[in-house]
């Protein structure tokens, strides 16, 4: 039997993974859904944001001033990006877009071994201190950056929903076309709708910081793990990305405490596959669309 | 005002237009009738920049427009009503009145007397402006792609087959709704299959026939004589 | 040109390049003789991926698993049966890349584009998890060290392999192994496959049935891949996880990009490129050569989508 104070203390652990994962899950649907573009490089700007907030609480000692400073600077370099790489293939094949991440992702990984040294860099916890969870003393921390990302995620929903831009968003997003002939500056969309999933993504490295080291091999991992939760929630469906973060990081939670940390990733992996041989447009998508 | 000259444009290797001439001035209800795949609907989205033309020009108000992205097309007021209405099924009905109303340079004083204006003359919209799009009726949707378009402040509207789907009562009332807005002022092409109510509406109207343009008279003019009309859409 | 010309023309050429790799190892520096030798071993896997990508249109990012268990199914045999046999690790590393090919088959028919990249991306790195976890069978991540076998026949002749013959041997292999593909690519087989590619509906409308063309299509991809896995393991004597890492098979894209897809040819061009790119580049930048590689590469995505191949061929046609 297993014990139950193991399976809650998981669960806690599964939550906040899934939190992060969602913020990083949510950008790369948003991209997707926008504009079709499945961004390889998107791991590698979770990786790229840590580092420049690492760097910035090095210097400037301040949690938020390096949470603001990576996520601006990482959704500057969002915008550069996508006017210089993506832009030109409009209209050609999707794969296309793959290719081209995939070739920034490896510039991007390398650069950042260039720029930052082979070592990992650590934020020190913002928010210090322990509580009592079961037999474990557990950061009060991981609580904190479950409730910023989740916050973020709120404030981007709001931000949809309601703000101006979010209808342009949001009319793009669904009709490309009828959008553009209605005024709506689609190109500029696409590329802000890009530079908040950079930001998003800057934001959840930034956020992972404390919880384990900055590495610069970080983004493939988070790369795949986000594609899996962005399919597996139905791609373009941000709440599904949400519920699929959370599910997937719960299950791997689960499983590690059975088998070893590196094999319960393949559960995902597993996850994956189920949902794409039974229910290809996603688990949590409702089927009425 | 707009002005099409010898437009070409192909669907990748398919050669729609084969040097379409069309002319709309200021105020005009103006007609294009043929049969299906005659080019009509290429004919608009080629002024709207959704598909671009491989040769011919393109000019509206003296400014050459051909191919321009279709946002610059709309700010120059140029509307768009397509086929199959297309509106933003997920937004509610007045966010898909928003995404006309909010452009800039207008004022929210403005944008509040536009939207009084639509809902005065498409009251239903009113009732269900918080709805989605996707839950009205055909004859709704018409509506509300209608009300849609009339947000840009156009000079001219692009009409793609607006009565096509509705029951015969919706068909007057699109018909009522192209009167208001000529009375406003507002420049209309027309692409229809409806024959009666075309010739009803416009002052004039071309006829295409395989891409290009085959035939141009008043709208009395063909209404006198039916033997045209027979002759190219074969009704 | 007739087709009896472009025919003559054809082995003329192919004579000559063959002619060309077969003499280079006499005349080359020693580290340029292993570097030609890896360059027609990536070439070959280049070339299996570019059966999918090239000409069914599907994109895969799974061929490193194919490569690796072409080694690791080499590898095996090679340290299980004593003394080494060439022939045997090339069945066992064949069986196990075609065993792990029909699985990836059955995705293949059942997802499209995007979703079947990434599950075959996916599928890499669950492989690459699986062989560095299980480090009592697969050695994990210090991998598998065995001895290159020699070439013979048990019982008639056996010949340690040179530098240069094994260059040679390896030169046979890809040469035969190009010509089937080409073979099978302009059969009617390969007709239907390319006409998936431009358009699988059409084609299945037509009444080709288009699940059996893509699982063969996966199959033959998947056993060349892993007859290039057996390669590299007769050559490096080495086994890694490393091989299997999701990374290989993007540098295989990479290799059909640059050189241009559809081709056959050009997966090889693309190789050689990449691989001299790579040497080159590491001298200035050492082990950041990935960074003006990848920008390259990014940039040949964009303006030059029909790679080298295709930019090649306008020019010679001006």
């Amino acid at each position: 039997m297993l014990p139950f104070d193991q399976i809650l203390i998981q669960t806690v652990n599964g939550l906040v993974n899934g939190m992060v994962l969602a913020l990083v899950a949510s950008g790369l649907t948003l991209i997707f859904g926008i504009m079709d573009v499945v961004n390889f490089a998107h791991g590698d700007l979770v990786m790229l944001g840590g580092f420049v907030g690492a760097i910035t609480v090095a210097s400037t000692g301040s949690f938020t001033i390096a949470f603001f400073v990576a996520a601006l600077t990482i959704a500057a370099f969002g915008v550069l990006l996508q006017i210089t790489t993506l832009r030109p293939l409009i209209g050609r094949d999707p794969l296309t877009t793959i290719l081209a991440t995939f070739g920034v992702s490896l510039v991007l990984q390398k650069y950042a071994l260039w720029q930052f040294g082979p070592s990992a860099r650590v934020i020190p916890q913002p928010i210090p201190g322990q509580f009592d969870l079961f037999y474990l003393q557990y950061p009060w921390y991981r609580v904190g950056a479950a409730v910023m990302a989740g916050a973020i995620i709120g404030a981007l929903y709001l931000f949809l929903k309601y703000g101006k831009y979010g209808i342009w968003i949001r009319a793009t997003t669904q009709d490309r076309v009828m959008a553009s002939a209605m005024g709506i500056p689609v190109p500029w969309v696409h590329t802000g709708v890009f530079a908040i999933g950079a930001a998003m993504a800057a934001a959840s490295g930034v956020l992972f910081a404390p919880l384990a080291a900055v590495t610069q091999t970080m983004g493939s991992d988070f790369t795949l793990r986000a594609f899996i939760v962005v399919v597996v929630g139905g791609m373009g469906n941000l709440g599904g990305s949400i519920l699929a973060a959370i599910f997937v990081s719960l299950l791997e939670a689960y499983a590690s405490l059975v088998v070893s940390p590196a094999q319960a990733v393949i559960v995902s992996f597993v996850a994956l596959i189920l949902t794409l041989l039974f229910r290809p447009t996603g688990l949590f998508v409702s089927t009425t669309r | 005002m707009l002005r099409l000259s010898d437009v070409h444009t192909y669907y990748g290797k398919s050669h729609i237009l084969h040097g379409v001439s069309v002319e709309v001035g200021p105020g005009e209800v103006v007609g294009l009738l043929g049969r299906n795949g005659v080019g009509k609907s290429t004919t608009l989205k080629s002024v709207m920049g959704l598909v671009q033309p491989s040769h011919g020009r393109i000019t509206f108000e003296d400014r050459d427009i051909t191919g321009i992205a279709p946002h610059r097309v709309a700010h120059l007021g140029i509307a768009y009503v397509p086929e199959d209405r297309r509106i933003f099924r997920l937004l509610s009905v007045l966010e898909n009145l928003r995404t006309g109303l909010d452009r800039p340079g207008v004022s929210e004083a403005r944008r509040a007397v536009l939207l009084d204006k639509v809902y005065a003359s498409f009251p239903v919209l009113q009732e269900r402006r918080n709805q989605l799009g996707g839950t009205l009726s055909g004859g709704e949707q018409q509506m509300l792609a209608i009300a849609r378009a009339m947000m840009l402040e156009p000079k001219i509207i692009l009409l793609d087959e607006p009565t096509e789907g509705l029951m015969p009562r919706m068909v007057s009332q699109i018909r009522d709704i192209i009167d208001r807005l000529h009375q406003e002022g507002v420049a209309i092409l027309l692409v229809e299959q409806n024959v009666g109510l075309t010739l009803g509406a416009c002052n004039r109207c071309y006829i295409m026939e395989k891409g290009l343009v085959r035939h141009h008279a008043p709208a009395a003019e063909l209404q006198a004589d039916p033997s045209v009309i027979r002759q190219y859409l074969g009704i | 040109m007739s087709a009896g010309s472009s025919a003559k023309g054809f082995w003329l050429c192919f004579a000559v390049v063959v002619a060309l790799l077969a003499v280079a190892p006499l005349v080359l520096p020693e580290f340029w003789r292993r570097f030609l030798t890896e360059i027609l071993i990536w070439g070959l896997l280049a070339m299996s991926s570019d059966i999918l990508i090239g000409y069914t249109g599907m994109v895969s990012f799974g061929h490193s698993v194919f490569f690796g268990l072409g080694i690791y199914g080499a590898a095996a045999a090679l340290l299980i049966v004593s003394p080494p046999n060439l022939w045997l690790a090339i069945a066992l590393g064949l069986s196990a890349a075609a065993g792990v090919a029909v699985f990836v088959a059955y995705f293949a028919t059942r997802l499209r584009d995007i979703y079947f990249a990434i599950t075959t991306l996916v599928f890499s790195q669950i492989f690459y998890v699986v062989i560095f976890t299980w480090t009592a069978v697969t050695g994990g991540e210090n991998g598998l060290y065995f001895n290159q076998p020699p070439l013979g026949i048990p019982g008639l002749f056996s010949l340690k392999f040179s530098t240069e013959s094994l260059h040679w041997f390896v030169l046979a292999v890809v040469a035969i192994s190009y010509l089937l593909v080409r073979r099978i690519t302009q059969s009617p087989f390969g007709m239907v496959l390319q006409s998936i590619r431009e358009n699988e509906p059409r084609t299945r409308a037509i009444g080709y049935h288009v699940e059996r063309y893509k699982i063969v299509s996966v199959m033959l991809s998947g056993v060349f891949a892993g007859l290039a896995g057996v390669l590299y393991a007769i050559q490096n004597k080495f086994a890694a996880p490393d091989f299997v890492f999701f990374l290989v098979s993007g540098e295989v894209v990479i290799f059909n990009v640059m050189g241009g897809i559809g081709t056959l040819v050009g997966p090889f061009l693309g190789a050689a490129f990449f691989l001299l790119l790579r040497e080159g580049l590491s001298r200035f930048w050492s082990e950041y050569y990935l960074i003006p590689l990848g920008i390259i590469f990014t940039a040949m995505v964009i303006f030059m989508p029909q790679g080298l191949l295709g930019f090649l061929r306008r020019r010679l046609n001006q």
